[in-house]
C-alpha cells in the first residue's frame, strides 16, 4: 500500500477536468476582452480566474492525495461528506444573504428612501437577488447537502464520482454567484425565478446534468435492494428540475460577447412556459425536493419509522401527475386560453390531495413520539414545517379558483401565502434538516445548544406570523379597495390610496422578515459553534447517554 | 385525389387522445400495486429504512 503512491495515475476526471479548465480559462480572457458590456467582461473575468483556480487545485489534489479513497472501510461504507459540509456552510451563508436582502426590499417598501436613487440598490434588481438566494442559493444548497447525504445513507454506499461530487456543489455555487452579480449590475432576462441571462443558464445546465448523474449512479450502485422514497422524491425533483429549466430558457444571445439575449418563445405562449416552469418550481423544487428531506429527517429524528409507506408511494406519484398542469392558474384573466386557465385551476385543486396526504403522512409518523416535541425544539421545528405546508398547500388551490382569484391577483395576499409556504415549510424544514446535519457529518454528539434552537424557533416563528398576517390584510385590503366603485360607476380610490393604507403592514412584515433573520443568525451561531467546541462523538457500542 | 391517411398519424392522433386513460391506468396500477396485500410487509420493512442505519 505505501509503495502505491509513486505508482499512482491521473483519473480521467481529474486529467479531463484539468484540461478543459485549462481551455476554459483561456476561452474566458478572450470573451472578457472582446465583451460588449461590462458586466459581460466582469463575469467571463470571474470565469477565467474561477476556471484557473480549479486547475490548480485539480492539480494541488492530486499531488497531495494518495491513493483515491476507498468505497468502504472495514466492510462499512465510507461515505463521501465533504461536499456535504461544503454545501451546507454555503446553505446558511446563503440563507442569512438572502433573508437579510429579503430585509433591505420590505423596508424600502415602507421607506422608499432606502432605495438610495442608485441602480444597484433599486428594489427592481434587489427582489430577484432575494428570490434567487434564499430559493435558489439556500434552498439548493440544503437540497444539494441532503440529497448527497440520504442517498449514501439509503443505499448504503459511497457517493458516486470523485471529483463530480465537488464539481456539482462548487459549480451551482458559481452559477448563484453570476446569476445574483448580474441582478446587481442589471443583467436579467426577466423572467421571474428564471432571471440569468444566457451564459449562467448553460454553465447551470452542464452542472444539473453532473448533479443527475452522480446521483443516479449512487443510486444504481446501491447496496439495498429497496430505492428509500426520499430517493423518488430527489430524483424526481433533479429531473423536472432539468426539464422545466431548458424549457423556459431556450434564448438566442444578441451576441457571443453580450450579456443581452432574447426568449424564443413569443407572447403568450412565453407567458404559459414562464408559469409552467414559475409553479413547477414550487411543485418540484420547493415541494419534491423538501418533501425528501421530510420522509428521511423527521422519521430519523423522531426514531419512528415512516408512519405509511403505503401512502408514500400514492402521493409521489399523484403529486407528480398533477403538479405539472397547475402552472396556468398564474395566468388567470389574461390573454391565455379561457380552458387552459379552467385547467390549471382544476388540477391545483385535485393538488389539495397528495399535499394533504404527504402532510397527514409527516405529522403522523410522530405517532408514539409527540412528547419528543415537548424536549426537543428540532423535531419541533420539523413538525411545524409540515403544518405550514398543509396551511399554505390548503392556501395555493383555493387562491387558484378563479373567483378567489380575481380579488387575490397582483396583491399582496400572493407575496403572504409565498411566504408562508417559504419561511414556514421551506425554510422551518431546512433548518431542521441543517441542525440534524451538522452536528451527523461533522461527528459531533449534538448540538452545541438546543436552547438556541428553541429561540430559534420562536423568534422565527413570530416572524412569521407577524409577515404573513400583516400581508393577508394588506392583500385582501389592496384587492377589496381595486375593485370598489362609486354609485356612478368610477373606480373610488386611486392607486396611491391603496399604497397609503398598506403603509402600517409594510412596517410589520418588515419587523417579521426582521425576526426571521435574527432567528437565522442564532442558528449560524449555533451551527458554528458545535462545529468549533462540540463535543465528538465516540464510534463504540456502549449506550447513549442521556442529554445534560 | 382522396387523402392518405398514413399509419403513423393513425398513431400519434391515437396517442394524443388516449394519453388521458393512458396515465390514468399507469396511476391506477401503482394504486393497486402500494395497496396489494402482499406487498405491505415490504413497504413496512422500507419504512424503517433510515432507522436501520449504522
Amino acid at each position: 500500500m505505501s509503495a502505491s503512491s509513486p505508482t499512482k495515475s491521473m483519473t480521467i476526471g481529474e486529467s479531463g477536468l484539468s484540461l478543459t479548465f485549462a481551455v476554459t480559462a483561456f476561452l474566458c480572457v478572450f470573451a472578457a476582452a472582446k465583451a460588449l458590456d461590462t458586466a459581460f467582461a466582469f463575469h467571463a473575468s470571474l470565469a477565467a480566474a474561477a476556471s484557473a483556480a480549479s486547475v490548480f487545485f485539480i492539480l494541488n489534489r492530486y499531488f497531495e492525495r494518495g491513493e483515491l479513497p476507498p468505497q468502504e472501510i472495514n466492510g462499512r461504507p465510507n461515505y463521501n461528506l465533504g461536499p456535504i459540509k461544503f454545501s451546507s456552510f454555503m446553505a446558511m451563508f446563503w440563507g442569512i444573504a438572502g433573508f437579510a436582502v429579503g430585509l433591505i426590499i420590505a423596508s424600502q417598501l415602507a421607506w422608499p428612501a432606502l432605495n438610495f436613487d442608485l441602480p444597484w440598490t433599486s428594489f427592481g434588481r434587489l427582489r430577484p437577488l432575494h428570490t434567487s438566494a434564499v430559493i435558489f442559493a439556500f434552498g439548493g444548497n440544503v437540497l444539494l447537502a441532503t440529497s448527497f447525504y440520504v442517498v449514501q445513507r439509503t443505499c448504503r454506499v459511497r457517493l458516486a464520482g470523485d471529483l463530480a461530487p465537488w464539481f456539482v456543489v462548487i459549480g451551482y455555487n458559481f452559477f448563484i454567484l453570476i446569476a445574483g452579480t448580474g441582478y446587481l449590475l442589471g443583467v436579467t432576462e426577466g423572467k421571474e425565478y428564471a432571471e440569468p441571462e444566457w451564459y449562467s443558464d448553460l454553465w447551470l445546465t452542464i452542472v444539473w446534468v453532473v448533479y443527475l448523474l452522480v446521483f443516479l449512479v449512487t443510486v444504481i450502485k446501491r447496496k439495498e435492494p429497496h430505492i428509500f422514497v426520499a430517493n423518488w422524491f430527489y430524483l424526481a425533483f433533479i429531473v423536472t428540475i432539468a426539464v422545466l429549466h431548458l424549457g423556459n430558457n431556450p434564448a438566442l444571445p444578441v451576441s457571443f460577447f453580450g450579456s443581452k439575449s432574447y426568449i424564443a418563445w413569443g407572447g403568450v405562449q412565453d407567458a404559459m412556459f414562464q408559469w409552467w416552469y414559475g409553479h413547477n418550481a414550487v411543485g418540484f423544487f420547493l415541494t419534491a425536493g423538501f418533501l425528501a428531506i421530510m420522509y428521511y429527517f423527521i422519521p430519523k429524528r423522531a426514531e419512528r419509522p415512516v408512519y405509511s409507506y403505503r401512502l408514500s408511494i400514492i402521493h409521489f406519484w399523484a403529486l407528480i401527475f398533477l403538479y405539472i398542469w397547475a402552472g396556468p392558474h398564474h395566468l388567470h384573466y389574461t390573454a391565455l386560453p379561457d380552458w387552459t386557465q379552467t385547467l390549471g385551476m382544476t388540477f391545483s385543486i385535485m393538488l389539495w390531495m397528495p399535499s394533504w396526504g404527504g402532510m397527514i403522512n409527516g405529522l403522523m409518523t410522530l405517532s408514539g413520539a409527540w412528547d419528543k416535541l415537548r424536549t426537543d425544539p428540532v423535531l419541533r421545528m420539523l413538525v411545524v414545517s409540515v403544518a405550514f405546508y398543509g396551511m399554505s398547500t390548503f392556501e395555493g388551490p383555493m387562491m387558484s379558483i378563479k373567483v378567489v382569484n380575481s380579488l387575490s391577483h397582483y396583491t399582496d395576499w400572493t407575496i403572504g401565502h409565498v411566504h408562508s409556504g417559504a419561511l414556514g415549510w421551506v425554510g422551518f424544514v431546512s433548518f431542521g434538516a441543517l441542525y440534524c446535519l451538522v452536528p451527523w457529518i461533522w461527528n459531533r454528539k449534538g448540538l452545541y445548544s438546543l436552547k438556541l434552537v428553541n429561540w430559534h424557533f420562536w423568534t422565527a416563528t413570530l416572524g412569521i406570523v407577524l409577515y404573513i398576517s400583516a400581508m393577508w390584510v394588506s392583500g385582501i385590503l389592496q384587492g377589496l379597495m381595486w375593485r370598489s366603485y362609486t354609485a356612478l360607476g368610477f373606480l373610488e380610490y386611486s392607486f396611491i390610496e391603496t399604497v397609503e393604507a398598506m403603509h402600517p403592514f409594510y412596517i410589520i412584515r418588515a419587523a417579521g422578515g426582521a425576526l426571521f433573520l435574527i432567528g437565522s443568525l442564532i442558528m449560524a451561531y449555533n451551527l458554528w459553534m458545535t462545529v468549533r467546541v462540540g463535543e465528538e462523538e465516540v464510534q463504540s457500542p456502549v449506550a447513549l447517554q442521556p442529554a445534560e | 385525389m382522396k387523402p392518405i391517411i398514413a399509419v403513423e398519424n393513425i398513431a400519434s392522433s391515437l396517442v394524443t387522445t388516449l394519453w388521458t386513460p393512458i396515465f390514468f391506468a399507469i396511476f391506477i396500477a401503482i394504486v393497486t400495486y402500494a395497496l396489494w396485500p402482499r406487498n405491505k410487509a415490504a413497504f413496512d420493512e422500507a419504512a424503517s429504512m433510515p432507522l436501520r442505519e449504522e
